[in-house]
């Protein structure tokens, strides 16, 4: 906007500021029939940045198919909720907190991890596990070190304080996020489903109630910094990232849930980004309502806030709530039993305007549906590039090359190696349900007092999008669904974390298009739908974009935890065999970019109809009790998955295969394949099974020794792969 | 048996040991909220792990001032067997039951992962069933420090219960996951009716933690 058409009494930098455009601004004057007052505009921009109002990316997420039978709630609420039988529900999400967690990892992490642990336990859920996705720049980049000490750091002091486990996650190292790293956290948490808490606000003349910690000056803009690139000065915007307190969220939570126990609360809503502002007008909006508060009512950490200061303060472990006024007087006990604070600050109104009141002064009055429906939302340009190249490799270009010490290099690579360093900073056994540990293919935990569990896995192949991004869209949904099947579980539902650059620009726009387009036909596909998610946008330093990132987090149910699978090889004696098609496919592997500094070749391409066969050829043979363990072929492809095998179950394996292409066998990257392992008298069977379902197995070697061999190549040592794959962590 | 497990702001494996409680002793513990101030008459109290008052000023500090540690002194001095996990070992050297000091593990990180122990003294009620036992550590500040004259004492009086160890039993410094002295894992009292010890029987009790060996620390208590 230009000075000259500035025809407003409000300064044009304070609008400016506060991110809004001058075509956003008019439709604010026009909305109120006058120009805001400086709370107002807060507000307004509280609400509509992108991070809040997902104005670029809601067209394109309502293309997502999000029902299912046993979807209980979709997108829109805190957090998702899918039927897990017995009158059991589980509730999960995954957000970013990717902007606060580069300006101050530590607090960025942690208030990360709470957020949504709130937002799980505001559905009337308990919290039983915490994952995460993190990105990260090149390992030698000098920040990246203490980025990863802080947010792991983060991430644990979080986690562990408050006694919910994390029981597992991924992490890259790329340069394409040397400027913005990316730290996504997911929780699951378990409801019943008659119990199930929602925000929309009901009943004229009832109390609203603040609980939780005193609002100070934390955090004041910090969903708007977050829908903001970043520059050399972006160090300026730490005081927008908020401080967290583990030890009053525990608090919060058992008094929370103390209190869902009474049929006290109509609705709840938790505060997280721009939040009083956008807990109470979520609140309203829903239940279509009006809300008054009156905001020298609020508890506040500090002197003389203004009405400003408190409707933008981020401060943590803060919750809004409409009660039944006859149940005030019992949610109050409950909450001073907990020493933390209980407030009425205002009440449900019928004028559907939020009003806000401070020392018997009007400080705002907005018609809630101008906030809410009329944000804006736009459809922007994208341009869809064409996928790049694949290329088809041959035999002869890798004549010379050593197979096993391609393998040591590879598994000792930071992006392959052992993540034992950081699941160790983790409380991944707190709450005695952890079934299976960090460092298989799906966490599983017990749902408490049953026989049943949930298995988790996040999952993202960012290099996979970059180059292909409808092919890594899928990728991303269909890696998190093969993990789950690994683990022995049926995969019900996923939560998205969708982190992209400036969606202003054509070319980003039309990354996250096509990531959109393959996530919902693998999702289709494979009946798994998305349950809940976030976005996060802007992820820019100095014009420069992230990879498109569409991190998924996947959950199933296993009915018997008996029929639990992991990783780790069991006996001596059994057969490994592999499943399903290869095709040596090494574009855009591993092998590539860590042997030969490559990032070419073409993104695998994902046949849905051969993931749905072969994982449910998984799932019937785990049924059948004919697998002793299994593991999705992933990263790396199938030398390295037999590593890990190996690795996790201290058993060595003679492996005796005949390929005329070793290196694309062992290090290509092809779709829908399993390594499993079988007994030799259940063999037979499972290759009958096999050929029954039209399912390619291979026999690959048989398991026992203390190295690793390869008929006509030679033998590695268990324990010098060990020491490889444990060092870079180690050291770094 | 009538159990008791203390409840703290900040307490979080007080339903994991409950949970222990019930499937071996067989019997569910009354559960105490630190508020309150006496427990009448029991068999076997247990200050759990967590991070009571969020491990602000010093683990454990705030929560031995609590109004119920009073009467878990009494209790103790009674000769009433008391347990403390983790925080809850925590809490019972900073109430004083307990000898020694908790600090930083050497790494200087948060350490979670299965440890060996091997109990130095068997002839106890908390360790007459005990053997080499593998079972978690989830801690921060889990490295037990007392000086020269105060090990003497404890291990003239035979006051160590547990030691970090291999598989073995070897007691070495390759064994010992946070720089414990002497690779202390658990220390008694004088009379030997109080222990606190870092890692966590409750997360070793069933076949679904994939060892159930810390269940010989409530059996042992049975007999």
């Amino acid at each position: 906007m230009t000075s000259s058409n500035w025809h407003f009494d409000i300064e044009k930098s304070l609008v400016e500021s506060h991110g809004l455009k001058l075509d956003e601004f008019e439709k604010i004057v026009e909305g109120l029939g006058r120009e805001p007052n400086l709370t107002e505009l807060g507000i307004f921009s509280a609400m509509w940045n992108e991070h809040c109002s997902y104005k670029s990316s809601k067209y394109w997420l309502k293309k997502l198919p999000t029902s299912g039978e046993r979807v209980i709630q979709g997108p829109g609420e805190n957090a998702g909720v899918i039927d897990i039988d017995d009158g059991d529900v589980a509730v999960f999400k995954m957000e970013s907190h990717n902007h606060p967690s580069f300006l101050e990892p530590y607090q960025g992490a942690a208030t990360g991890v709470g957020g949504i642990l709130r937002d799980v336990f505001t559905m009337g859920a308990r919290p039983v596990a915490n994952m995460n996705a993190l990105r990260f720049g090149d390992p030698k980049h000098p920040k990246t070190k203490h980025l990863v000490s802080g947010v792991v750091g983060g991430i644990g002091g979080y986690g562990n304080c408050i006694g919910i486990p994390t029981v597992g996650g991924e992490v890259n190292f790329h340069p394409s996020y040397n400027g913005n790293i990316l730290v996504n956290a997911m929780t699951v948490g378990i409801a019943k489903k008659d119990k199930i808490f929602y925000s929309a606000a009901a009943g004229i003349g009832n109390p609203v109630v603040y609980v939780g910690s005193k609002t100070g000056r934390d955090g004041i803009h910090g969903a708007t910094m977050a829908s903001a690139e970043f520059d050399d000065d972006s160090e300026e915007k730490k005081p927008t990232v908020q401080v967290g307190d583990p030890f009053t969220e525990k608090l919060l939570l058992e008094a929370c849930l103390e209190l869902m126990k009474e049929d006290a609360i109509i609705a709840i809503q938790d505060m997280g980004a721009a939040g009083l502002t956008s807990s109470s007008i979520e609140m309203a909006s829903k239940g279509n309502v009006g809300i008054d508060i009156n905001l020298s009512k609020v508890p506040m950490r500090a002197a003389n806030m203004t009405a400003y200061e408190l409707m933008l303060s981020e401060s943590q472990e803060r919750m809004l709530m409409v009660i039944q006024p006859n149940k005030e007087e019992l949610a109050r006990s409950i909450f001073k039993k907990w020493d933390l604070e209980f407030e009425i600050i205002g009440e449900v109104t019928d004028t559907k305007k939020l009003i806000l009141h401070m020392d018997g002064e009007e400080q705002a009055s907005i018609p809630i549906n101008i906030l809410v429906e009329d944000a804006p939302e736009y459809q922007r340009d994208y341009i869809v590039n064409d996928p790049s190249p694949l290329i088809s490799f041959e035999s002869k270009d890798f004549e010379d090359k050593d197979i096993l010490s391609d393998l040591l290099k590879m598994i000792s690579h930071p992006n392959l190696c052992s993540r034992k360093w950081i699941w160790e900073q983790y409380d991944h056994m707190v709450m005695a349900d952890t079934v299976v540990r960090p460092g298989s293919d799906a966490a599983v935990v017990r749902v408490h007092g049953t026989n049943k569990g949930i298995a988790i896995s996040t999952d993202c192949s960012p290099t996979y999008c970059r180059h292909n991004p409808y092919e890594g869209g899928k990728h991303a949904v269909v890696e998190t669904w093969r993990n789950i099947v690994a683990s022995g579980a049926e995969p019900i539902a996923i939560t998205d974390c969708m982190n992209f650059g400036n969606p202003e620009k054509p070319e980003i726009m039309g990354q996250f298009v096509e990531c959109i387009r393959g996530m919902g036909d693998a999702c289709s596909k494979l009946n798994y739908p998305v349950i809940s998610g976030n976005v996060s946008l802007y992820n820019e330093t100095n014009g420069v974009g992230i990879y498109p990132t569409p991190a998924i987090g996947g959950v199933g149910l296993i009915r018997d935890l008996s029929n639990t699978m992991t990783i780790d090889l069991k006996n001596e004696g059994n057969f490994l065999c592999l499943i399903g098609e290869s095709d040596n496919h090494l574009g855009n592997s591993h092998y590539l970019s860590i042997i030969q500094n490559r990032e070419d070749g073409g993104t695998p391409s994902i046949n849905l109809d051969n993931e749905l066969k072969n994982g449910k050829f998984i799932l019937n043979c785990v049924a059948k009790k004919l697998l002793k363990s299994v593991h999705d072929v992933g990263e790396g492809g199938v030398l390295i998955a037999i590593a890990e095998m190996c690795i996790s179950g201290m058993q060595g394996i003679k492996i005796d295969i005949t390929k005329d292409f070793l290196h694309g066998f062992f290090f290509g990257e092809d779709q829908a394949r399993y390594l499993v392992e079988v007994s030799q008298n259940k063999l037979e069977q499972l290759e009958v099974d096999a050929s029954k379902s039209a399912v390619k197995i291979e026999r690959i070697g048989e398991i026992g020794g203390t190295s690793i061999s390869i008929n006509s190549i030679g033998e590695i040592e268990l324990s010098s792969l060990i020491d490889h794959h444990t060092k870079w962590f180690n050291e770094f | 048996m009538k159990t008791h497990v203390i409840v703290f702001p900040g307490s979080n494996c007080d339903r994991d040991v409950a949970v222990a409680i019930q499937n071996i002793i067989g019997s569910s513990p009354e559960m105490v909220w630190h508020k309150d101030s006496t427990i009448k008459q029991s068999d076997l109290i247990v200050v759990p792990g967590g991070f009571s008052y969020g491990d602000y000023l010093r683990c454990g500090a705030m929560a031995s001032t609590s109004p119920i540690m009073k009467s878990v002194i009494e209790n103790a001095n009674k000769g009433v067997p008391v347990m403390g996990i983790c925080n809850g070992f925590q809490i019972l050297i900073e109430s004083g039951l307990l000898q020694g000091a908790l600090i930083r593990n050497s790494s200087l990180s948060f350490i979670c992962r299965d440890v060996i122990i091997k109990p130095t003294n068997k002839k106890t009620i908390f360790t007459n069933k005990s053997k080499i036992s593998k079972m978690p550590i989830a801690h921060n500040e889990g490295n037990y420090f007392a000086n020269s004259n105060q090990i003497k004492e404890i291990e003239d009086n035979d006051q160590i219960a547990f030691q970090y160890c291999d598989e073995n039993g070897d007691i070495n410094a390759h064994s010992n996951p946070n720089g414990s002295i002497n690779n202390i894992a658990g220390v008694f009292n004088k009379s030997k009716n109080v222990l606190g010890m870092m890692p966590h029987p409750e997360r070793a009790a069933e076949s679904i933690h994939g060892c159930d060996d810390g269940r010989n620390i409530f059996e042992s208590l049975l007999s």
